[in-house]
């Protein structure tokens, strides 16, 4: 059996070998000279990995194999019919906020609000930035690597379009930028691979959110990747919010280099999609550097949601901290993978991972895997999972007040995740992930 | 025609019968105090009443306001106005008190067919509520029971039951764990909730919490039955004899 999967893997690359001459011929000879042989390089590359198998040891919990089953249509030409009022839902109540908006992949100048931004901040698609401002497409294909990663390396070869984002130095924002990307219907069948890079200067401050939401059900595929540059002394909390159409798959890496004193703070949200990975990678590249990721995932039906996220002890006195929470009802099937790595020179390493699943059915299943790999003598490193499912003794207190099973549930449910929910800096969009995990839950909403 | 009617109920948890057919009739406005030794089913009477999932009923029947109390879900007999008091009430981390208090009260008020109170109503409400077990309003912004102490956890079921004004209340050894002080500061709260409308079950395994709530009747339940009734005087010889004097022939299973 593993054999033929491989055969089929195999032979699955040729539709993509179509789409890539079609891209390097077409719409995509736009791109830079050293852009283009950046994809020519990734392609080669994706070429030789082939699609991961689960033999793979990082995917060894999710088979892509529903992924590969489908031939992919790469859209490079505007298209959809999303309407800015269709956006709503998704901009956490703040239309003010800037915003890049994407549609099946491609930049809508129509639905972004890039108005009046603050002095020192750059924010463009891709391609306007490499018409117009190549000196700051210059790091992309530098920060992560495709080498052992077949989606990196898909994605590297495919990119087109994205949103760059340059904070100079000192500067701090007070408004979050939003990357919103939505598919509509006629994202049906195709793939796209959105590139974007952040790039936050010397003590520069920031928010970030980057989101994947949809308008349809349609079967397609996101395969994004996101560089993060975050200078000496420089914070950037960014947000990842995957709201992918409920038969979406989607493939999201974010790889962050933090310089001397930076702080990352990551959150990832992840409730949509029937098959989605979501890979967090940070490297601790100077000392002083604090990486905080936490993330909750929420799953029904037959969602399969797989997170990975690697934190790279590479300088001494650093710290970590990590909180996943994953909340799985249905069937669904969630992974969470942290691996914490601490280099020979990283004494004082001061790291803290955490992984909590509630279970709220009989059938749905979590593969939770915490990965320490400590080279350095002198450091603090923890980690704890559990798993576990709603307090019977509290759902019979709750009820013996009148409190209905359901509203128990959710209360319950609501509180296993309140911890996480309430390590978001931005009031808006705690706020609204607070209503998504109280969903049904509105009619006494408003104090907690 | 009695607010509820046992009628020869017994109970098991696994394959353990606890209750071996109970009798007890109550009406509007009394208040009836269970006592008995440990192991007498007391607690066991209290959260089956309350209709906990952890207790099968094998027998018998309890009529509640002429409704077949067993058939309703532990939500509805609350929904119709019963209330337990626990004995170890449960935290619940990261559900604060006001909300939760504010989530119950709603639910029950709409199986009244009565409208839902808005946070500032609510607020009143507390206000007036807080003060009756006095306690303090900063309570009602922690998670529930988290880290309360024993007495601050009791206080709350009192605040609990003051804010959804049931028809039947259920103390399972509410003084159990408690110091005179916050003994007596729980019993005042329930005798200013005293009323016609208004009945009680005192389960208790000490006299002293009679002294502060003064019951109509007293049963004395061992071995699963009850084994003997009376009025408040029951309580006293029961201080002065211990539970020997009623138990000898009902000992089995009773551990003292």
């Amino acid at each position: 059996m593993a054999e033929a999967t491989i055969d089929r893997l195999v032979t699955a690359a040729t539709p993509f070998e179509d789409a890539f001459r079609t891209l390097i011929e077409g719409d995509g000879a736009q791109a830079p000279a050293n852009i283009q042989s950046l994809r020519f390089a990734a392609f080669e590359a994706f070429r030789q990995l082939g699609f991961p198998t689960t033999k793979n040891e990082d995917w060894h919990f999710t088979s892509v194999a529903p992924i590969v089953e489908h031939d992919y249509l790469h859209v490079t030409t505007p298209s959809g019919d999303v309407q800015r009022a269709a956006l709503a839902p998704f901009l956490f109540g703040r239309s003010e906020w800037h915003t890049l908006v994407f549609v099946n992949g491609r930049y809508a100048p129509e639905l972004s609000n890039t108005g009046g931004l603050p002095k020192g901040v750059t924010l463009l698609d891709l391609r306007r930035a490499w018409r117009e401002a190549p000196q700051l497409t210059q790091p992309v294909g530098s920060i992560t690597s495709y080498h052992s990663r077949a989606f990196t390396a898909l994605n590297t070869a495919f990119m087109h379009d994205g949103a760059v984002l340059s904070i100079d130095r000192d500067v701090e924002v007070d408004m979050p930028i939003h990357l919103l990307f939505v598919t509509d219907a006629v994202a049906a069948k195709s793939m796209m691979h959105p590139r974007n890079l952040i790039v936050v200067g010397r003590h520069a401050k920031v928010k970030v959110i980057e989101s994947y939401v949809s308008l349809s059900d349609a079967v397609y595929l996101t395969n994004a990747v996101t560089e993060v540059s975050v200078a000496d002394g420089a914070t950037l909390h960014h947000y990842k919010m995957q709201r992918e159409g409920m038969r979406a798959f989607h493939v999201g890496t974010i790889e962050t280099r933090q310089a001397r004193d930076s702080h990352y703070i990551s959150f990832s949200l992840g409730i949509g999609g029937s098959l989605t990975r979501t890979n967090i990678y940070t490297t601790l590249g100077g000392e002083g550097c604090g990486a905080t990721l936490n993330g909750l995932y929420m799953l029904d039906g037959e969602q399969h949601g797989d997170h990975q996220t690697q934190i790279v002890h590479a300088q001494p006195n650093c710290f970590s901290r990590e909180l996943y929470k994953g909340v799985l009802d249905g069937q669904s099937h969630g992974v969470f993978n942290g691996k914490v790595y601490v280099d020979p020179i990283a004494q004082k390493t001061d790291g803290k991972q955490t992984n909590n699943t509630l279970l709220l059915s009989d059938k749905a299943q979590i593969d939770t895997k915490p990965q320490l790999e400590i080279f350095a003598d002198d450091v603090k490193c923890t980690h704890g999972a559990t798993v576990g499912r709603l307090d019977e003794q509290a759902l019979f207190y709750m009820k013996s007040r009148g409190v209905s099973r359901q509203l128990a549930r959710e209360l319950l449910t609501y509180a296993f995740a309140a911890d996480v929910l309430e390590t978001i800096e931005q009031d808006s969009v705690r706020e609204e992930l607070e209503r998504m995990t109280l969903r049904r839950f509105m009619t006494v909403a408003g104090e907690r | 025609m009695s607010l509820l009617e046992i009628r020869g109920l017994t109970a098991s948890v696994g394959d353990k019968p606890i209750l071996r057919g109970i009798d007890l009739a109550l009406n509007a406005g009394e208040v009836h105090a269970v006592m008995g030794p440990n192991g007498s089913g007391k607690s066991t009477l209290a959260q089956v009443l309350a209709g906990n999932p952890a207790y099968d009923v094998t027998g018998g029947s309890v009529t509640y306001k002429g409704q077949d109390l067993l058939e309703m879900e532990p939500e509805e007999r609350a929904q119709a106005g019963i209330f337990l008091a626990f004995q170890y009430p449960v935290e619940i981390p990261g559900v604060s008190n006001a909300y939760f208090l504010r989530a119950a009260y709603n639910e029950v008020r709409k199986a009244r067919g009565e409208g839902e109170v808005d946070p500032l109503e609510f607020a009143d409400i507390m206000e007036e509520k807080l003060a009756l077990v006095d306690m303090d309003p900063a309570m009602l912004g922690r998670s529930v029971n988290t880290g309360f102490s024993g007495g601050e956890k009791k206080r709350n079921e009192i605040l609990q039951l003051a804010v959804l004004e049931p028809s039947l209340a259920i103390l399972d050894e509410t003084d159990s764990g408690l110091d005179i002080d916050a003994l007596r500061t729980v019993a005042d709260g329930v005798n200013k909730l005293r009323g016609a409308e208004r009945s009680f079950i005192v389960v208790t395994h000490y006299q002293r919490l009679l002294n502060y709530i003064v019951p109509d009747f007293v049963h004395v339940l061992a071995g699963g039955r009850i084994v003997k009734s009376g009025g408040k005087e029951l309580a006293l010889a029961l201080e002065e004899k211990g539970y020997d004097w009623l138990t000898e022939g009902e000992a089995a299973g009773v551990t003292r």
